[in-house]
């Protein structure tokens, strides 16, 4: 067993349970061992020691029959808390749904757990999502593995997939599940050195994942490297019929796709992502990826998505819209949290008002707000037509560019506590991350570097609809011209 | 006829429009094939979807769209390749979702007509503005307990039509028409089973009131979830005649929801305009936008059976029916298949007589429909038959139908087994004649000395003393031959 578990990727992982180096039950115990010495960090909300080892267990015996099922087969993740999974209790991070334990597994997390991975609990989150620093659970806020010692406050891991990043980032586990709504995949990966990565809309189902924004949320993995993005993203993918939104592909072989090489790709650095007010550590590191990869052989141009600067308002007027509906089943009536009343509006009232946190309800009351008559044509009609301009930026850049480069976030992880009373500065961490969302394209943060505090920085990597395999074969290169190696606790 | 109020001003004329909720026949429910049938105990027949567990998600039930475009063809109406369902968001502790998934601004059928049939015999088209898909809601029930309310979702997800009609109703008499005549539609297409009290077809229905010979369309008020077609008409005479007296004593109808209370006869405010929901409708992002092509269509356009209006021109046309019967006769599918299978090588008229006097009668005694007639189709055309050849006369038919009404069994065996076969052998015949000329000389005189009814007389003296079996043209013919002759 190494004794850094940290040094455990999917792919190592797998290796070694193939050639009985280790089993399963004993990667999985060491994964619970270091998730109880971990609690520290808030990363998970509900641990399933005894469902990891029974599935570990299960694992090594397939193993021993030779019915192994691939790379996944007996590797411990975590999985987002957003995910709703067969007898283990689900809660979006949210007080409304108290005590609620699913009788159905998601699509996604049934693949993973089909393809034989073991999971260890269900990780933390921004209340449904809704976040960008992991600070709205109403379980409490994710710790940044990376927060340096003797520091007053915690730093904030990204969100909302927080706990999800922290686990990974913290060695309390191998990978694990994210979802991405405007960002949440990304922005905290960038926030602790990992590679974050949403496919295609409608790559993964959405069947059994909790609602946030039904036209933008993604699932997607979150991993050590590359080549594991790939071959998670693999298990987690596919096409399935009860989600109707679902794409009717195959997921093409994404791990092959990870070439590292970069020699005559066409790489685009999108003018408009310059921003005034970025700090010039994160434009320093953008133009040292766009150097890498001319490095590399590939033909960077600067390229022009004129759109770019309505994103931002477009996905806070037609994400809180469809939540505004998606959260309207969350009432009290059916499960999870009830608080009675004098009458039926009464019980809504109460329930609704103790069970969401305050930026669920500010993001119902403004997506209530832009769809009630009168002002629904002038936001949520106008800002579907801006998203449709946006996406027809990127499908025009594409012809000329295979990925877009561009930084993940605009900042690196900051203190608990920054930005906390200004809702717009924390929406701006999602200014990067969100037109391919709108766009519903294939996105990754990749790590690049650190910054003056020693802090990871990513880079992100944009592709073309269903262009994956284009995509990992540009970040592996990336990845492997930035030889990110550093970790928490280790910093300068 | 014009149905007008008579107001103290002058006469006020009514303008309706009804929106009808028919539930599609389907195969389950219209996202989470969940099953649709009626009677199951409650909360029994609910998915993970119906019930809105977190992260399910709807998918579209193709069956509903064929049934919806069925309907639409049978509606005359423009069928949309393209449709969208949106969300229609309110609160209630039956709307599991917080929405209902419903189509707004693109339904999948458009603008069409239904005739009505008037009892008059006169037609008269009412427009139809559009049909859409929508899932329904579940039933709260208020009485089970002081304190609760239960909540059964059965319902919840169910696959809605809501068929919407132009204004062009003018009467409850029309209105009653326009019921009946739409359910016969969905009947005879199979997409809907209309059944009032099952709740399977639901009317709201929009009424406003105008002085007579005006353009102008007034305030119109929405009277919901009337469940029967008896109500309907009731409900809008009270209404119609309640939004006169209001405009007559000066003030102003109001825009709002109302409910009929049968009972005592009169329509109550639900809720005003200011309370009205903003239902904040937009396209559901869980769904993608319903487009079939025009092979689709064309594929179920072939599957269509014939329609009322199109069988009644039949009837009147090649089978020489008038239109009041066929009317009648094609009100509903199974009688016209009933019509059909008895009619089949007799003379229509005369099935159809049979059919809409003697036998609609008899049903009705019996509180039967026709699935449930004692004399089956084929036995109604044999007796038919039995009269054509001459077998039995019509007269001695009536006796027969009875017998058929209580046993079922076929005319001619019942001929058969009474005797009751008509007398046509002359001599047979003859021998009768002589008889009571015999035994009557007095009126046979008063025959002869030119008193020629008393001939009436003779014939029914024959008929009597042959039990009602002689043929009454041959007896006539003799009596004649012997008394004038």
């Amino acid at each position: 067993m190494m004794s850094d578990l940290r040094d455990w990727t999917i792919a190592s992982a797998s290796d070694a349970l193939e050639k009985g180096e280790v089993s399963s039950v004993e990667l999985t115990g060491a994964f619970i061992e270091a998730m109880e010495a971990g609690r520290t960090l808030n990363a998970f909300i509900t641990e399933t020691p005894e469902l990891a080892r029974e599935r570990a267990a299960e694992s090594d015996a397939r193993r021993k029959n030779g019915d192994a099922r691939g790379p996944m087969d007996g590797v411990p993740i975590a999985m987002k808390d957003l995910f709703c999974t067969e007898g283990v209790r689900t809660t979006a991070a949210s007080h409304i749904l108290d005590n609620f334990i699913p009788t159905y597994e998601s699509t996604v997390s049934g693949n993973l757990r089909d393809a034989g991975s073991v999971m260890l609990g269900k990780t933390n989150l921004d209340e449904f999502a809704m976040g960008s620093a992991n600070i709205t659970s109403y379980f409490g806020s994710v710790k940044n593995p990376w927060t340096p010692e003797g520091a007053n406050a915690n730093l904030v891991p990204g969100g909302s997939s927080g706990g999800s990043v922290a686990a990974v980032s913290g060695g309390l586990a191998i990978a694990a599940t994210g979802t991405d709504t405007g960002g949440s995949i990304r922005q905290p990966a960038s926030f602790t050195g990992l590679v974050g990565m949403k496919p295609t809309y409608g790559r993964c189902s959405r069947w059994g994942v909790v609602a946030f924004a039904s036209s933008l949320d993604q699932a997607g993995p979150l991993t050590r490297n590359v080549e594991d993005a790939a071959i998670m993203l693999q298990a987690m993918a596919g096409h399935d019929p009860k989600d109707s939104t679902s794409l009717p592909l195959d997921m093409p072989d994404c791990r092959a796709a990870c070439t590292r090489d970069a020699k005559g790709l066409r790489v685009g650095i999108p003018k408009e992502y310059t921003l005034d007010s970025m700090p010039a550590e994160i434009q320093k590191l953008w133009d040292q990826g766009a150097q890498w990869f001319r490095d590399m052989g590939a033909d960077v141009v600067e390229v022009s998505l004129p759109h770019t600067k309505y994103a931002l308002p477009t996905y806070y007027i037609v994400a809180p819209a469809e939540a505004s509906s998606n959260l309207a089943r969350y009432d009290g009536v059916r499960y999870g949290f009830r608080k009675d009343g004098a009458s039926l509006d009464e019980m809504y009232e109460l329930t609704r008002g103790e069970g969401f946190g305050a930026e669920v309800q500010r993001r119902v009351m403004i997506g209530t707000y832009v769809l009630s008559a009168g002002y629904y044509d002038a936001y949520y009609v106008k800002a579907q037509q801006v998203r449709t301009l946006i996406a027809e930026d990127f499908k025009k850049v594409f012809n000329d560019v295979d990925v877009l480069l561009t930084p993940t976030a605009p900042s690196a992880a900051f203190f608990e506590g920054e930005k906390m009373d200004d809702p717009i500065a924390m929406y701006l961490n999602d200014v990067f991350t969100v037109p391919a969302s709108l766009a519903g394209l294939p996105a990754i943060s990749v790590p690049g570097g650190l910054d003056t505090s020693g802090l990871p920085l990513g880079l992100q990597l944009i592709s073309g609809v269903c262009q994956e395999e284009t995509l990992f074969r540009a970040a592996s290169a990336l990845e492997e011209a930035a030889g990110f190696t550093a970790r928490p606790g280790e910093m300068a | 006829m014009t149905y007008l109020i008579q107001g103290e001003t002058g006469d006020w004329e009514v303008v309706i429009g009804l929106e009808v909720h028919a539930q599609a026949i389907t195969n389950a429910k219209l996202f989470s094939g969940a099953p649709a049938t009626f009677g199951a105990g409650p909360n029994e027949n609910v998915s993970l979807i119906d019930a809105a567990m977190p992260g399910m998600l709807p998918v579209i039930n193709e069956m509903a769209i064929e049934q919806a475009v069925r309907t639409g063809l049978g509606l005359r109406a423009a069928i949309n390749k393209y449709s969208v369902f949106e969300r229609k968001n309110y609160f209630y502790a039956d709307l599991p979702q917080g929405y209902q998934i419903s189509q707004y601004l693109h339904p999948i059928v458009g603008e069409g007509v239904v005739t009505l049939d008037l009892s008059d015999g006169s037609t008269r088209d009412v427009g139809i503005e559009r049909l859409h898909l929508e899932q329904d809601a579940g039933k709260s029930i208020h009485d089970q307990d002081p304190k609760r309310s239960m909540i059964d979702l059965n319902r919840a997800g169910v696959v809605l039509m809501e068929i919407v009609s132009k204004p062009d109703i003018r009467s409850p008499e029309e209105a009653g028409a326009y019921l009946k005549k739409l359910r016969a539609i969905l009947r005879y297409l199979g997409t809907c089973d209309g059944n009032m009290e099952e709740g399977s077809m639901r009317a709201d229905v929009n009424v406003s009131v105008r002085p007579k010979g005006a353009d102008e369309l007034r305030t119109r008020v929405e009277v919901k979830n009337v469940n029967s077609v008896r109500f309907v008409m009731q409900a809008i005479e009270v209404e119609a005649e309640r939004q006169v007296e209001v405009w007559e004593d000066g003030d102003e109808v109001v825009q709002e929801t109302r409910l009929f209370d049968p009972n005592k006869g009169e329509t109550r405010a639900m809720r005003t305009k200011e309370f009205a929901h903003d239902y904040r409708y937009f396209p559901d992002p869980d769904l993608l936008p319903v487009r079939f092509d025009d092979d689709f269509i064309e594929r179920i356009k072939a599957t269509l059976p014939e329609l009322p209006d199109d069988k009644k021109d039949r009837f009147i046309n090649d089978m020489g029916l008038s239109a009041y019967d066929a009317g009648v006769l094609v009100a509903d599918r199974e009688t016209a298949a009933y019509f059909e299978d008895a009619a089949k090588g007799r003379d229509a008229k005369t099935v159809a007589n049979w059919l809409t006097t003697n036998l609609f009668g008899a049903l009705k005694k019996l509180d039967k429909g026709i699935g449930e007639s004692p004399v089956s189709a084929i036995h109604l055309g044999e007796l038919v038959g039995l009269i054509e050849d001459e077998t039995i006369s019509t007269k001695i038919a009536k006796d027969v139908f009875e017998e058929m009404l209580k046993t079922s069994k076929a005319p001619g065996d019942i001929v058969e087994e009474k005797g009751l076969k008509q007398i046509t052998d002359t001599g047979a015949i003859e021998a009768i004649v002589d008889q009571v000329i015999a035994d009557n000389p007095e009126q046979a005189d008063e025959v002869r000395g030119g008193n020629d009814k008393a001939i009436g007389w003779f014939v029914g003296q024959v008929m009597k003393a042959s039990q009602g079996k002689a043929n009454p043209g041959q007896v006539n013919g003799l009596l004649r031959a012997k008394l004038l002759g």
